[in-house]
């Protein structure tokens, strides 16, 4: 090789100055029947986004998963395919859904077609039927589809940690049973439309190249007949995580473990909120976090590690994801719980939670960039009992944590002691080194 | 039903493109409604370039550009996007492979500063090779070997419908290959196929077209000009015969189909394509569509049905030759000859009967507002911009798409639809071996 000099490194540019967080134009109104409108202007493309919220805490699990799938199978004078096709003809779609907190119907379409979809909502909400052929074929694809999820890894993991978190609260078990589908029926469906598709505390989101009076008048015109008195179920607290020995659930011939740690966490409005969103990312909250770096770019260990605080209604959790391959299940707990204990008893560097807060910071400009983004976001906040301007307040949190909030908070919330740890997987084969590390229990796969 | 007619509305997004004397090419697309931008690169090479023992190596490449570049340790790409408010990502498709990050508007020299870095060239050590060996091999696992019904069916479909190398290998990768991989092919691979005119540079967003000229002059104008390869003719004989494979997935609760046709050339015959792109949505988009009401509401004979042109579900980002895809999920015990037979049956009710009034227009209603709602985003925006370019020299298409779409005409719809026929058919079954 000839000895030439090499090329003189060339410095990264330096970013451009800030901008200020922009809130679009937003209009609110609550109707007579106590439906909450909001809606907001982005006018980037024709379409217009649709969101609405109706709590559903306490909802039976088999009948609230049934409400969903067949919400839009036929009024007094449509069919199934007719509202589809009604919808399609504007360019729009809905779809329903149910968690344990809401029941969700969301949707989009050509912003000249909005009257209409309104139209067929309002429709589908005051009249839905619940024909009862249509019924007993979503019947069978709901039970296909759970018995699809119950052969995915990510699914039954998910199952042990919900039940391991939440004990006896609703939040325990979120998936039905196939029996349990199998036995409800078309009255069953009517009696608890009637109890909880109802406007008092429903939260009707629209977002788009629409003006936000104009889409407040003409949510009011299509949805003021909506009624009909019900309750909406009061969820009692989520309990606190209980730590104990780590919850292994056999899945026998497994290339990969699942696993799932949960830790504590606070609600949005609470004074650790930014703080804590701010530790999670150094810790495993994105790519660039220290989880991501060692047992992904360093050791190879997984494809796709990363931390989430979900917020519910009646709490929130932190929750570490990662798939590793079976024969490094133990050092992967390891490396987690080295990562997990060392921001929890170092301060982490001044320049990591520069980087945390740029990327916590600049997300939040990306996720209101889009129709669908803003809509979701602003659906969100508004099932929490928040507007979009708490976005802008948060935002001035986040400019003002300091090293040493997020090490109290890392401290507070993030020590190994306090996690609760499930592992789906070979037990045979990983279950020695677990137990080299800490306490385990093993569970069958899909025990009660 | 009434049958209405909604207008296709479009979008104007201004194009602005232009040539650097090394061959890049270059796009943009100002947008100042929200302070963001997109910024994507796409190289002309996908998983149908991959060498022979080499299955998988696009994507594995596509991992080693993260790995750090002339001025950029390993980890720095992913600190400085992500410490500049934005998130990133690449993507291995048969025909292309992109790079892209989506960033608050003041970050946009430092994203062009990143990618011009490792277009100069990324850093291809013995470690990190190994180490994202290990990670694809995890990727593999959680995406094929540890869920039912991975890769079904888009990497296992193609090697019923195709019968060369480029057109029917694992796009994943075995992990013989994988493993066997070395730095010396990784470089072979980046001069050969990483070369500035093989690429296409796209920003989208708020910027000023002026300032991000300059930019982008100064950060790529000295990546040494290397012209792009030549493109093998990756065309096969379309079927004479039906070819039908199963195969037991021991995970699998539910058996499943899929099913392809070829369709005409999408670069050369884009009008006869097109055609091919709407008749997947007359067949499959919702409830309203024909098939679903046929074999999901009427049959109770799948429980899920889908359709779409391309493996990857991509009908404006690929080359010849391609597919229009039907696959299903059939309840337990289903019939797949069944399904099959009523797929054949309700296509002659359509060539024979044609559509019912209003059933285009609608299909193309919601085809426009998906077309729009995937260009919101300036990413979205930015990419497939960067593709049209790429593979059309242009990418103001994307303005044009929902027209286009909307103009496609029955007549059109029908005699797409004559050519999916049994014999020109190549199917793929899946065997449930995890059924309780």
């Amino acid at each position: 090789m000839t000895a030439t000099a090499p090329p003189s490194p060339r410095p990264l540019p330096p970013l451009g100055p800030n901008r200020r967080l922009k809130l679009p134009k937003q209009a609110e109104r609550t109707l007579a029947n106590g439906l909450t409108v909001i809606a907001v202007r982005r006018p980037a493309i024709p379409l217009v986004e649709l969101r609405l919220w109706m709590p559903a805490g306490r909802t039976n699990l088999a009948r609230g998963a049934m409400l969903a799938q067949t919400m839009l199978s036929g009024t007094e004078t449509m069919t199934s395919v007719q509202i589809a096709a009604e919808l399609q003809a504007v360019g729009g779609g809905l779809s329903a859904g149910i968690d344990p907190d809401r029941l969700m119907l969301s949707g989009a379409g050509l912003v000249t077609g909005l009257d209409r979809m309104l139209e067929i909502l309002a429709e589908v909400l005051t009249g839905a039927t619940y024909p009862g052929k249509e019924v007993g074929t979503e019947r069978d694809r709901l039970v296909d589809r759970i018995q699809v999820a119950q052969s995915q890894p990510a699914h039954l993991a998910r199952t042990a940690l919900l039940r391991r978190v939440y004990g006896r609260h609703p939040y325990a078990v979120q998936t039905p049973e196939p029996d349990h589908v199998r036995a409800v029926r078309p009255a069953a469906l009517r009696r608890l439309h009637a109890e909880r598709v109802h406007p008092a505390e429903a939260v009707l989101v629209l977002v788009g190249d629409v003006q936000p009076e104009r889409a407040l008048d003409a949510a009011e015109k299509a949805l003021a007949a909506w009624n009909g008195g019900g309750h909406s179920g009061e969820l009692p607290p989520a309990p606190p995580l209980e730590p104990g020995p780590l919850l292994l659930v056999d899945r026998p011939g497994s290339v990969q473990s699942s696993l799932r740690i949960a830790l504590p966490a606070v609600p949005r409005t609470h004074p650790d909120h930014a703080a804590l969103q701010l530790a999670n990312l150094v810790f495993g909250g994105y790519f660039s976090s220290r989880w991501v770096e060692n047992i992904r770019e360093d050791k190879g260990y997984t494809y796709g590690p990363h931390s989430l605080i979900e917020h519910s209604v009646a709490g929130s959790v932190l929750v570490a994801a990662a798939e590793v391959a079976t024969e490094v299940t133990a050092p992967a707990l390891l490396e987690t719980t080295y990562e997990l204990g060392r921001l929890a008893s170092l301060p982490p560097k001044p320049d990591e939670l520069e980087q945390a807060r740029q990327y916590a910071l600049g997300t939040l400009q990306l996720g209101m960039s889009t129709q669908a983004g803003l809509a979701s976001l602003v659906s969100a906040y508004a099932g929490n009992g928040l507007r979009l301007d708490f976005l802008a307040e948060y935002a001035a949190r986040l400019a003002k944590i300091s090293v040493d909030e997020v090490a109290e908070v890392a401290q507070r919330y993030l020590a190994p002691a306090r996690a609760v740890t499930v592992i789906l997987g070979d037990a045979e084969r990983v279950g020695p080194a677990l137990s080299a590390l800490t306490p385990v229990r093993t569970e069958p796969d899909g025990a009660e | 039903m009434a049958a209405r007619r909604s207008r296709i509305p479009a979008t104007k997004y201004p194009v602005e493109r232009f040539t650097l004397d090394n061959g890049l090419r270059v796009v943009l697309t100002p947008d100042r409604s929200a302070p963001v931008i997109g910024v994507a690169v796409v190289y002309d090479v996908g998983i149908r370039s991959e060498p022979e023992g080499r299955t998988g190596f696009a994507h594995l490449f596509e991992h080693l550009m993260f790995q750090g570049s002339e001025n950029l340790e390993k980890l720095a790409h992913f600190r400085h996007v992500q410490g500049a408010g934005g998130t990133f990502n690449g993507s291995t498709h048969h025909d292309y492979t992109d790079y892209f990050e989506t960033l608050p508007a003041n970050a946009l020299e430092r994203a062009l500063f990143l990618e011009a870095d490792r277009m100069r060239g990324p850093r291809l050590t013995e470690e990190n090779l190994r180490n994202q060996v290990d990670v694809v091999k995890e990727e593999i696992r959680v995406n094929v070997l540890n869920r039912p019904y991975g890769g079904f069916p888009w990497l296992t479909l193609p090697p019923v419908m195709f019968d060369t190398f480029p057109n029917a290998h694992d796009g994943y990768g075995s992990f013989d290959d994988l493993e066997s991989a070395t730095v010396a092919d990784a470089a072979d691979f980046f001069r050969r196929y990483y070369a500035s005119g093989n690429a296409v540079l796209a920003v989208s967003g708020d910027i000023d077209v002026a300032e991000a000229t300059e930019l982008i002059g100064r950060h790529f104008g000295d990546v040494p000009a290397r012209p792009a390869p030549e493109r093998p003719d990756f065309g096969e004989p379309d079927l004479t015969a039906e070819r039908r494979q199963a195969y037991t997935d021991a995970l699998a609760p539910l058996p499943a189909v899929a099913s392809a046709w070829r369709v005409p050339d999408p670069i050369t015959d884009f009008a006869g394509y097109l055609p091919y792109v709407v008749l997947a949505e007359v067949l499959t988009d919702g409830d309203a569509s024909r098939l679903v009401e046929r074999l999901v509401r009427r049959d109770r004979s799948v429980t899920s049905l889908g359709g779409y042109v391309g493996f990857m579900g991509d009908p404006f980002d690929v080359r010849d030759p391609t597919a229009l895809l039907l696959q299903a999920h059939l309840p337990p015990g289903g019939d797949v000859d069944k399904v099959l037979r009523t797929i054949d049956e309700e296509l002659d009710r359509l060539v024979t009967d044609g559509l019912a009034a209003g059933e285009l227009a609608r299909t193309q209603a919601r085809m426009a507002t998906h077309l729009l709602r995937d260009t919101d985003a300036v990413l979205g925006r930015a990419l497939r911009m960067a593709v049209l370019e790429q593979q059309r020299g242009e990418p103001g298409l994307l303005n044009d798409l929902p027209r286009l779409v909307g103009e496609v005409t029955e007549e059109r719809v029908r005699a797409a639809a004559a050519t999916l026929r049994p014999e020109r058919r190549a199917s793929i079954e899946v065997i449930a071996g995890g059924a309780k």
